[in-house]
């Protein structure tokens, strides 16, 4: 790996995090109103109360807005698998193709069909038809999202394949090991339950625009009591699932932990920081260990400076608080006394792996099968370290994540996410007091909460994503081997057309959702 | 007959839709048409479908990626 065209790269990873981002901005709308648009047909449903259907009907022009403008744009990616992600898109085989067909076969199918009743169906189909084809819908999105989570918990947990060195894949032998990571589980209930507080969120906030400006206020009340109770028990999983994710990035993924919470130095009874900032301190024996390369870098010199909860970080990631929690230096060099080797072996480790599989190739070219077998089996028990391997020769810096961006993105997250908690309480708690009309600062904070609820559900893709790196595949490929050999140019160029394309969206989605909403519920 | 019906389900809502539902179909097609017909066709070729006839090639293309990349160093 002598010529890495580290602009490639990083235009090709910046491609994709646009277009990934931008994608998000629509999806968690659709997974979390579509429940509550089945929660308020099911009152009307039971009661027959017409207000209800009011409610539902406003709400549904908005849902539909943003489905709309936001069906498809996940396409976008699958082209980059393609063409930016060549190798990779190979390498990973049918276990990540297999989760993206059902998908999309199920993801066709629901919208055509049963959005279509929701839409078209109100007095065409019985009331019982339509109700439940409004939670069909809800239930479709959401197992559309779980089948690209479940593809997305692989890369950071691959289990459940073998890499087949005749076809160069990884193939699965486990589908229900797939489908039943725990990594993949529990990301799959974070982010739907992160969705729904965002929708919940989304609802508040319009309905506070709306009573700040006086127009159907008793509409807006009932929908911000029903949205304060499902975004308090959708931020009350999300904490749960989020304590849940600490500990599996701790075991499976150590680096994006130590990232995550600017762990320099590994610790028994680690602390964790409640507020901090990022500062810039260096280890000259670190530096010195590892190499020069690394004193010019913003990365591995990070260490933050705040407010610490003793104990905090070993309880979090081990539910014990004198677990030790290994820090970027204990990764990077080594820690024989806790058991964990250093990247220096594991990049020995890989770097066999890889020769073994070239061997294995030739010896199998050659008709010579003992030999092969011989090789395959070094390949087989190198194999875990095997794109480590790739980092022979490279600065060792590479494989160390973004800590200041990890760390910021994280600890926003969690800030907003309890600020959240609190928030639907103070919302619940005074539209039942029925003086919510009086406090306009309630109602202000109300509006508010869309862009915080937008910002954490962004930070969170970008703790998980931006964490992980270097990796494509948690372990076994790094994005410069993941990445086809294209001209930076054309990815330059494409990046540009989808942030054009997107921002059109984007402000067409703004644009006709604000008529919609200042029109109220009435019309 | 049940055909006749779906159609007239899809004909009917689609006939009676509002201006911003009729704005929204429009925004989807051109969406549709941007992605599929100039994206896809002119930016985002499967490199591997593309320069490559066979699987055997394919995996060829790979192992070099994979393994020969990794020998010159």
């Amino acid at each position: 790996m002598e010529h890495i065209d580290w602009s490639l790269v990083n235009w090709s990873r910046a491609q994709f995090a646009l277009t990934a981002l931008y994608h998000w901005i629509f999806v968690p709308l659709t997974l979390g109103l579509s429940f509550m648009l089945a929660i308020m047909e099911t009152i009307y449903y039971k009661t027959g109360d017409d207000k209800w259907l009011k409610i539902e009907k406003f709400w549904l022009k908005l849902f539909g807005i943003n489905f709309a403008i936001g069906v498809a744009t996940g396409i976008i990616l699958e082209f980059e698998f393609g063409t930016n992600w060549s190798n990779y898109s190979w390498f990973v085989g049918d276990i990540f193709g297999a989760p993206l067909a059902i998908e999309g076969i199920m993801a066709f199918f629901m919208e055509s069909v049963f959005i279509a009743i929701m839409f078209f169906g109100w007095n065409k189909v019985s009331k019982k038809a339509h109700l439940i084809s409004t939670w069909l819908v809800a239930i479709g999105s959401n197992l559309s999202a779980l089948w690209i989570l479940v593809a997305n918990g692989w890369m950071q947990n691959p289990i459940g394949m073998k890499f087949n060195p005749d076809t160069m894949r990884n193939e699965m032998v486990d589908f229900w090991q797939v489908l039943f990571n725990p990594v993949a589980v529990n990301k799959f209930i974070h982010t739907i339950t992160s969705a729904y507080t965002f929708s919940a969120l989304f609802v508040i906030a319009v309905s506070a625009w709306l009573i700040i400006k006086g127009k159907d206020k008793v509409y807006a009340k009932y929908s911000m009591l029903l949205a304060s109770v499902f975004g308090f028990l959708a931020i009350l999983a999300t904490i749960i699932t989020g304590d849940g994710s600490a500990k599996q990035v701790a075991r499976y993924q150590p680096m994006k932990l130590a990232a995550m919470e600017g762990l320099y130095k590994g610790t028994r009874g680690a602390p964790l920081i409640a507020i901090g900032k990022p500062s810039h301190k260096k280890d000259k024996d670190f530096i010195n260990a590892i190499g020069d390369d690394l004193a010019g870098r913003n990365q591995t010199d990070v260490e933050i400076e705040g407010l610490e909860i003793p104990y905090g970080l070993s309880i979090l990631a081990f539910n014990d608080p004198n677990a030790f929690v290994p820090g970027i230096k204990d990764l990077v060099e080594g820690n024989p006394k806790e058991g964990i080797p250093s990247y220096k072996e594991r990049i020995a480790s890989g770097k066999i792996a890889i020769e073994a599989l070239a061997a294995y190739k030739k010896a199998k070219k050659a008709g010579n099968e003992e030999e092969a077998a011989k090789k395959l089996k070094i390949m087989e028990e190198h194999f875990k370290d095997f794109g480590y391997g790739y980092f022979y020769g490279q600065d060792i810096n590479e494989l160390i994540p973004p800590v200041t961006i990890t760390f910021l993105s994280f600890h926003t997250m969690v800030i907003l996410g309890t600020w959240f908690l609190v928030f639907f309480w103070l919302v619940y708690r005074s539209i039942m007091k029925n003086n919510i009309e009086k406090k306009k600062w309630l109602l202000i904070l109300g509006v508010l909460g869309l862009p915080f609820g937008f910002m954490a559900q962004e930070l969170g893709w970008i703790t998980a994503e931006a964490g992980r790196m270097p990796w494509v595949i948690q372990d076994l490929m790094p994005t410069m081997v993941a990445v086809s050999h294209i001209e930076t140019t054309g990815v330059m160029i494409t990046f540009a057309l989808f942030f054009i394309v997107f921002t059109a969206l984007l402000i067409a989605e703004i644009k006709i959702m604000t008529t919609t909403i200042k029109n109220g519920f009435s019309n | 007959m049940i055909l006749k019906k779906i159609w007239n389900f899809y004909y009917e809502g689609f006939r009676d839709m509002s201006t911003r539902g009729k704005k929204l179909w429009l925004i989807i097609l051109i969406k549709l048409f941007v992605m599929f017909a100039i994206l896809k066709l002119f930016f985002f070729p499967d490199i591997l479908k593309e320069n490559f006839h066979t699987d055997k090639e394919r995996i060829q293309y790979i192992e070099k990626q994979l393994i020969i990349t990794n020998d010159k160093k």
